[in-house]
């Protein structure tokens, strides 16, 4: 398939070789040729409009998932100026599944921190797949504890299937580095922008999640299981993700709906993979106006208004 | 030889009588076994117990006012499987007596005020949702405005699915909580009680001050059956027991149950 076509975009395959074997005869000046490129380039992207207006739960966590998605490395790439990056956690090892680094953003010196997915085979297992482990989890403390100290705001990005679960995470404390993460981030007296970029999986993307404006683009997920693991522990039936991905409501128009995230940043038609250049851009305009509405309260007031904000989290009844 | 495995060996035991000891697989005459706080004579595991029980054991005869009793839950996202969340909220509600998975409140051991938490297993694994989140906070804010300090009794599967992402929230929720209780200077130690997953090791219960286990019990982030499926091998012996946690540096101690009260009574004598 072309382009890494999803299932659901298969529509559009045949339009799409159509448009290509007519390029290939482009160097025959024939105007009815390029007529013919255009109007068939206008009907895919209205066909691809009209899928992505309506993609289910679990489709969306396919683009969330695609192999081209944009990963933290490479809005860093785009959106930070002078990146340099930082590493290890000065107890055990430096994580390759979370990157972290000072660079300008705009202006401003920032603190950037994200979970990191590969590319290809090697990529990927390099990456783990984007699951840290737990000194990825305290090498992104440390880092924004070095953007507190200098004062500098930090960028989060999450992108992980989930925090990795292995013999060698659970003997150096798993757990106790994500909840370290998530006592520690509620009072840091610096604004914190988090941007949920593709995968939010669990714990493993909420220990860098804890931030003052929590941004999610269109078509990404945040969940507190993956719908996989929701299917196999409701009906032992791991196939029935789809299902599991309804339940769950785990979409960014749900999440905002639950009150759980702030602002949804539109991506280009078809996913931030087909026009990484214009995702970023939305990204950008979208962090600058958050950091610009809370970059002048004082650091104390900040933290205070980020324990108030995810203290009044959760749907419950009471009787007076 | 699949047939010769000892976990496909189903033991039948009849209801009441005898339990089986869910470490060391011996069969055990129930009263001796609750003759002794529930702990098993062979090998010292520590069977789960009640919240009443818990709280007997724990707190000055008598002492314990429950606060927050009036916190519900319901369902935010229309949640079904099987079953709707709704329902099978009110078959837990009804077999347990209990609104939700935890219950806290003040009391005083030897004497001095606590206030204490503990989380209910035989309600849906002691999942945290919306209501055991708001509890954790409430509990931690009554422990930081009386100075009080705060004791949590885990015992969970972890963060609740049925409420979604709402469940992951709350151990933001709690570890903000427990950030703030900590900047006050107020102590807080956490019990780690058989068994304690996910999202509430991965939040509240792993930010004791001091933190406690009692032996045997299991504790971890991803359950067992995850890791075993993840690494495609055998888990190593006694991996993710109280004694593993203890050998990693990961708790403070182990603290057989009979031992408990006295232990968190010198530890209470030396913060106050």
């Amino acid at each position: 398939m072309p382009k890494e076509l999803l299932e659901f975009e298969k529509p559009l395959i045949e339009i799409e070789e159509r448009i290509e074997k007519l390029r290939s005869y482009v160097q025959i000046e024939d105007p009815r040729i390029h007529a013919e490129i255009e109007k068939l380039t206008k009907r895919s992207q209205y066909l691809l409009e009209r899928i992505y207006l309506k993609l289910t739960p679990w489709q969306k966590t396919q683009v969330a998932r695609h192999a081209s998605r944009p990963t933290t490395l490479d809005y860093i790439d785009i959106l930070i100026e002078d990146f340099v990056e930082l590493h290890g956690d000065r107890h055990f090892a430096d994580d390759p599944s979370i990157v972290g680094g000072i660079g300008k953003f705009g202006d401003r010196s920032v603190v950037v921190i994200g979970h990191q997915k590969g590319r290809g085979t090697k990529g990927k297992i390099y990456r783990n797949f984007g699951m840290p482990n737990p000194e990825g989890y305290r090498k992104a403390l440390r880092l924004m504890q070095l953007g507190t100290k200098f004062k500098r705001p930090i960028l989060t990005f999450i992108d992980t299937p989930g925090a990795y679960p292995g013999i060698g995470a659970e003997e150096r404390g798993q757990a106790g580095a994500i909840a370290r993460n998530l006592f520690e981030m509620c009072r840091l007296e610096v604004p914190i922008i988090v941007s949920v970029i593709g995968e939010g999986g669990s714990g493993g993307a909420l220990a860098l999640g804890v931030g003052d404006r929590i941004i999610m683009l269109e078509h990404s997920i945040y969940s507190v299981i993956s719908p996989e693991g929701c299917a196999a522990i409701l009906w032992g039936d791991g196939t029935r993700a789809p299902e599991a991905a309804d339940t769950l409501k785990m979409t960014a128009q749900d999440l905002k709906k639950l009150g759980v995230i702030d602002i949804i940043v539109k991506e280009p038609v078809g996913g931030a993979h087909r026009d990484p250049k214009i995702a970023a851009q939305s990204l950008k305009e979208t962090i600058s106006k958050a950091l610009k509405e809370i970059e002048s309260i004082p650091g104390d007031k900040l933290a205070v208004m980020r324990y108030e904000k995810f203290s009044k989290m959760g749907v419950y009844k009471e009787d007076h | 030889m699949a047939w010769f495995k000892r976990e496909d060996r189903k033991i039948k035991i009849p209801e009441g009588l005898w339990i089986k000891c869910n470490y060391c697989r011996e069969i055990i005459y129930r009263k001796e076994v609750e003759k002794n706080s529930m702990v098993c004579p062979k090998c010292r595991y520590h069977f789960g117990i009640s919240i009443e029980e818990r709280i007997a054991l724990m707190l000055d005869e008598g002492s314990f006012k429950e606060q927050d009793s009036n916190i519900y839950p319901f369902d935010p996202l229309t949640f079904r499987d099987s079953l709707k969340y709704k329902d099978r909220l009110k078959n837990y509600q009804k077999s347990t007596g209990y609104a939700d998975a935890f219950i806290s409140g003040e009391g005083t051991i030897n004497g001095k005020p606590v206030i204490l938490g503990v989380f209910n297993f035989k309600f849906m694994g002691g999942s945290m949702g919306s209501v055991v989140g708001e509890k954790i906070l409430r509990a931690t804010e009554a422990s930081f405005s009386s100075r009080s300090p705060l004791i949590i009794v885990s015992a969970s599967g972890g963060a609740r699915m049925q409420e979604g992402i709402l469940s992951l929230m709350q151990m933001a929720k709690t570890s903000a909580a427990i950030a703030r209780l900590s900047e006050a200077g107020v102590p807080y130690i956490s019990i780690l009680t058989d068994p304690t997953f996910g999202g509430v090791t991965a939040s509240f219960a792993m930010l004791g001050d001091i933190i406690i286990a009692e032996p045997k019990a299991l504790i971890g982030f991803a359950g067992p059956r995850v890791v075993e499926q993840t690494i495609k091998q055998q888990l190593p012996e006694g991996f993710q027991r109280a004694e593993f946690l203890l050998e990693h540096g990961m708790i403070d101690m182990i603290v057989e149950r009979k031992m408990l009260k006295e232990t968190l009574a010198q530890v209470i004598r030396f913060f106050g």
